[in-house]
């Protein structure tokens, strides 16, 4: 443990520390540009020099420069001053003075240090040097002018995101951040390129000119766009979401989220299902929520219970399947179910279907077998994980599935549950891989269970973990990659029905949020009721429409794949009559005459917990225990199927003009075509 | 003078063949596997006592950097000699003529310094311009392969060892070392962060010494004569043996030429050189060390002796010894200005001050050429100079800085006549 002093403070700190993380841990604040702690350290920028003894007389980086004994560092010497002054002077000399028409403007780290570290003028009198702009696609925009050569997005590119795209071209002077041949960011983590970039040279190209930071209501709250539960702000002016950005939380997204998640937001506005509506002669007509409400009711009382269901969707919130769970419940019992995507496993042991590993448990294991997955488009998150942890300690990677570009290599084992099988028998070398490993790992995605055998599937899983001993003293590597934000809640709370749903028998279907399905198993002659903020595939078929909240729009507890309760927080109002979604179940109760015990939320919630107290844990992890779960059946021969595409994943996706172009334009390129066109230059 | 029976380059201006039957013949390779029984210790001792230091520019002591390896037997990872050929300093050209005519004494020394610091290969990085100087190295190489004296057991020393030749594209940065490293590994040659330090981790992360070739080729010749004979010559300890200046500019035979520490400059452009141009009166100033060292004027010139010291406390540097005279002929803020635009281009981009700076540099360089500025941005340019110097990862931005700097603290009256003549014309 190095003991140094810092600004005549002494510090004690882990071997390997850096002086400038030192210098955090004392509240000493070292100006940075290029260092970003969760990137390589280039040193490039040198903002960050201090003075430091012993040492060459010169000032150092502090960034790069490990903490030793007895070492002595200034950061407030008139050498630091100096040389921070000449450095600022450098950074600028080339910078454009286009603060006022920069939408980096107000949280530029430049525009903060120039104030704080600069001179007052500029002495240059040459001509600034220009760049021109390369083209990375609809999501990032550049002004390479503004350039101020960090590396920050190269590093990002090729450590976090794993396509390295973006390099640092050409040198000197004409040092320039450039693809090389032209060619978009085709990364679902590019978004993040605009927030590690120090200045406006990478900024949101949606968002672009559409406001500035202070006008802003930021709000901190809970991702919804896969099962991953990222941690976000959400950036408001008025009733308008203008942009989404990622929050820090180590264990879950780190301090990055993936496109869909920051760039869907403007799908908020568009499609939006803002009144009640009802089907009247076969067309939908607009309604008041009286006669709505009324007509619902009426058509539940008179239907028979076995031929009701309910579905929900993927980014529904705990708290209004609770409340619909007890709707249906006082209503005498119906058939529930979360799995609107047709995934069959038993969820009757927690164990069974949670990611028991953590996401932060990736990088402790030592290999890892993905089946039925692409995490790349299911949770950008995961994948990033599963990314670090090979960088780091290159973790073995196994696939069962589609041979999809993960950004990381792996061994392609097969495509199907036969494959998995055979790995089971000990008859692909992975097997080996997978006995001598420590800390191994399975993650099973829902291709695996979506699907006729996917009871088989999920008995045969646990069979490769217990085979393989991916249950051991601390450690649980059986792992279940959910996409849905809402799934794992659902299960929680027994919204669920063993062995699915028969929607072809049902006479009354409720479909809370839920799209993503095919929605032809419904009979004609049954009545549907879809409650939800968009009108997508659910509304279109529906008899009545009860206008919901969109995530960003109520307070909701979300349960992510790890089983961690995280709260999201309204951040805006819903738009016109739509209403929270549990409110709309309550108000309902009252026309049933069965009213639900719960007057606000903060009751609701007290249902919740005292019925389930884990959820009361917020953003707890706690392990789940390794209980008995079992499918059954014979698996099939078929293969797993692939995922359906990144960009337009959910109702708020499909809804947003962004997420379309983007779709567009990626599946145009398509990775595969760009691979190609790259060999054959 | 430095006696002819003290010349290690015999062949230095390639009057015989540079093969190895010639070289033999000059006394290369003679005993080399005696040398080597002599063991670990024994060899960087006697390097430490020539006093040998560094002929790349830095001049630290190689006795002391060999030593700063760490245990072969203990470090667990391949151990690395790297040889620095790719000269590029304006104004040197004396690897070179090693490259071409002395290429035995540069495998050689690999040899023996590889098997000083644990290293079963070396690397010679030769500068991409020098391609008929690598054809020569390569040939001797193979040579030496044929001849036993590389590859398993070589020169009959129980000791196995591999020289490789690569060749560089042609960038002045490559030279710095770390850059070099980068370039060999094949990833763009950007100087690194040091610590840590080559010797610690650096080609492919493994324990490396990266050596000018003028201090390998030099080394077989010390640990044959012994390191006494070497330390014999020059001034003092701390600079010692001969050294080879290439001496270029307005002297009336400019040559690259093999002389003892500590020579004044006047003698050597005198002896070796015809002298100046027009006479020793006629100098108007002298680049003792290769372009980024301060020039000297002449009043200096006339006393100054060449080595490391001596040019240090004249506010200068012996650098790789490239001499750079001009006579009273030159447009010296222009020949600064030629200068800072060479730093311009080969400015790597990495840091800040360099990339930035350097440019500023040439740009305000040019305007003092045509004396287009203020008598103030005299005192900005140096300021100028200062913000880049010690700021930046390597040395370059050091060597941008010093010729400006030797420039302003020698020659302000002339540039402020520049800036006053300027005006006249204008007004």
């Amino acid at each position: 443990m190095p003991k140094l002093k810092i600004n005549d403070i002494e510090i004690e700190v882990a071997p390997g520390t850096s002086i400038l993380q030192a210098c955090e841990q004392l509240g000493i604040e070292v100006p940075r540009f290029c260092y970003h702690d969760k990137l390589s350290v280039p040193a490039n920028c040198r903002m960050c020099l201090v003075e430091v003894s012993p040492g060459p007389p010169k000032p150092q980086a502090s960034c790069a420069l490990a903490c030793a004994d007895n070492m002595v560092v200034k950061t407030n010497s008139e050498m630091v001053k100096k040389a921070r002054k000449g450095v600022m002077e450098m950074m600028l000399i080339n910078h454009p003075l286009d603060c006022p028409i920069c939408d980096q403007g107000g949280e530029c780290d430049l525009q903060d240090q120039a104030v704080a570290y600069g001179f007052d003028r500029s002495r240059y009198y040459e001509s600034k040097r220009a760049k021109t702009d390369p083209d990375l696609g609809p999501l990032v925009k550049t002004v390479m002018t503004r350039c101020i050569q960090c590396t920050r997005c190269v590093r990002f590119s090729e450590e976090v995101a794993g396509t390295g795209e973006l390099g640092y071209l050409h040198r000197g002077e004409n040092a320039e951040i450039g693809t090389f041949i032209e060619k978009a960011v085709d990364s679902e983590l590019s978004g993040n390129l605009i927030d590690i970039c120090p200045v406006g040279a990478l900024t949101n190209k949606p968002y672009a000119f559409k406001a500035r930071p202070w006008e802003l209501r930021k709000t901190e709250t809970i991702d919804v766009h896969d099962a991953v539960g990222s941690n976000i702000r959400v950036d408001a002016r008025g009733g308008e979401v203008m942009r989404i950005l990622p929050r820090l939380h180590e264990d879950v997204n780190e301090e990055w989220i993936g496109d869909r998640s920051r760039f869907s937001c403007d799908g908020l506005k568009h499609r939006r299902l803002d009144r009640p509506w009802l089907r009247e002669n076969g067309k939908l007509r607009e309604a008041v929520w009286d006669e709505a409400l009324e007509a619902v009711a009426a058509r539940l009382r008179k239907s028979k219970l076995t031929s009701t269901a309910a579905l929900a969707g993927d980014l529904c919130d705990v708290e209004s399947m609770a409340a619909l769970n007890d709707l249906m419940g006082l209503a005498g019992g119906a058939q529930m179910e979360c799995r609107s995507d047709g995934a069959q496993f038993d969820a009757s042991a927690r164990c069974g279907y949670l990611f028991n590993s953590g996401i932060a448990g990736i990088e402790q294991a030592d290999a890892i077998l993905l089946v039925g997955t692409n995490p790349r488009h299911e949770a950008t998150m995961v994948n990033a994980r599963i990314r670090k942890a090979w960088l780091a300690r290159r973790v073995k990677v196994g696939v069962i599935g589609p041979a999809v570009d993960l950004t990381y290599p792996y061994a392609h084992i097969g495509e199907g549950p036969g494959d998995l099988e055979a790995l089971a028998s000990g008859k692909h070398e992975f097997a080996k891989i997978l006995e001598k490993a420590e800390r191994p790992m399975i993650i099973v995605g829902m291709g695996a269970f979506a699907r006729e055998d996917g009871m088989a599937v999920h008995a045969l899983a646990r069979e490769v973990a217990e085979k393989f001993k991916m249950v051991r003293d601390g450690w649980n590597g059986f792992n279940v990659l959910h996409t849905a934000a809402s799934r794992v809640g659902a299960l929680d709370i027994g919204f669920w029905t063993e062995g699915g749903v028969d929607l072809s028998a049902m006479d009354f279907v409720w479909l809370l949020g839920a799209d993503e399905f095919d929605l032809s198993q419904i009979p004609a002659k049954a009545f549907v009721v879809y409650q939800g903020h968009h009108g997508d595939a659910g509304a279109a078929r529906a008899d009545v429409i009860l206008p919901g909240a969109a995530y960003t729009e109520k307070d909701g507890l979300y349960v992510n794949t790890e089983g961690r309760p995280q709260l999201a927080k309204m951040a805006v109002h819903p738009p016109g009559q739509a209403r929270e979604d549990w409110k709309i179940i309550r108000a309902l109760s009252e026309y049933t005459g069965k009213v639900l015990p719960y007057n606000d939320l903060f009751q609701l919630r007290q249902r919740i917990v005292n019925e389930w107290p884990h959820l009361g844990e917020i953003d707890s992890f706690p392990r789940a225990e390794w209980n008995k779960f079992a499918g059954k059946g014979r698996i099939l021969k078929d293969g797993f199927k692939a995922s359906g595409g990144y960009y337009l994943a959910n109702a708020i996706c499909r809804a947003s003009p962004t997420m379309k172009e983007g779709d567009a334009f990626f599946r145009r390129r398509g990775r595969a075509g760009t691979r190609h066109a790259e060999a054959a230059e | 003078m430095l006696d002819d029976k003290d010349r290690i380059f015999t062949n230095i201006y390639g009057w015989e063949p540079f093969g190895l039957d010639a070289a033999r013949k000059r006394g290369d390779w003679d005993g080399t596997a005696d040398l080597i029984k002599k063991g670990r210790p024994w060899i960087i001792d006697e390097m430490k006592k020539s006093g040998l230091r560094g002929r790349g520019g830095a001049g630290f002591p190689t006795g002391m950097k060999w030593s700063f390896m760490p245990d072969p037997a203990k470090s667990g990872k391949p151990h690395y000699l790297v040889v620095n050929a790719d000269e590029s300093e304006p104004g040197t050209c004396k690897d070179r003529d090693i490259l071409r005519y002395e290429p035995h004494k540069l495998i050689e020394g690999c040899l023996l310094a590889g098997f000083a610091m644990g290293a079963r290969a070396a690397y010679i990085y030769v500068r991409g311009e020098f391609y008929s100087e690598a054809s020569n190295v390569v040939r001797a190489i193979k040579e030496a392969y044929g001849a036993g004296l590389l590859g398993k057991n070589a020169a009959g020393s129980g000791w196995d060892f591999d020289v490789i030749l690569h060749r560089g594209a042609g960038a002045y940065i490559c030279g710095e070392e770390t850059a070099l490293l980068n370039s060999l590994e094949g990833k763009k040659g950007e100087p690194r962060n040091k610590p840590p330090f080559p010797a610690m981790a650096g080609l492919y992360s493994c324990p490396t010494t990266i050596n000018n070739v003028e201090t390998i080729a030099v080394a077989p010749t010390i640990l044959r004569r012994g390191g006494a004979w070497f330390a014999g010559l020059g001034r003092d300890e701390k600079n010692t043996g001969t050294k080879l200046f290439c001496i270029s500019g307005h002297v009336e035979q400019p040559c690259n030429v093999e002389e003892e520490m500590g020579i004044p400059l006047k003698e050597l452009l005198e002896k070796h050189c015809g002298g100046v141009r027009g006479g020793w009166d006629n100098l108007l100033a002298v680049i003792p060390g290769g372009s980024s060292t301060p020039m000297l004027p002449k009043e200096m010139c006339d006393t100054v002796l060449m080595d490391f010291d001596r040019l240090r406390e004249a506010g200068s540097g012996l650098g790789t010894a490239a001499v750079i005279v001009m006579d009273k002929s030159t447009d010296l803020i222009y020949a600064i200005a030629r200068l800072s635009q060479f730093y311009m281009h080969e400015s790597c981009g990495q840091c800040t001050p360099c990339r930035e700076g350097s440019g500023w540099l040439w740009r305000t360089m040019m305007r003092m050429v045509r004396g287009n500025a203020t008598v103030d941005e005299i005192d900005m340019l140096f300021e100028m100079t200062k913000e880049i110097e010690g700021h930046t990862i390597c040395a370059l931005g050091d060597a941008a800085a010093w010729p400006v700097q030797g420039l302003i603290r020698h020659f302000r009256p002339a540039m402020e006549k520049r800036i006053m003549e300027y005006r006249k014309a204008a007004a």
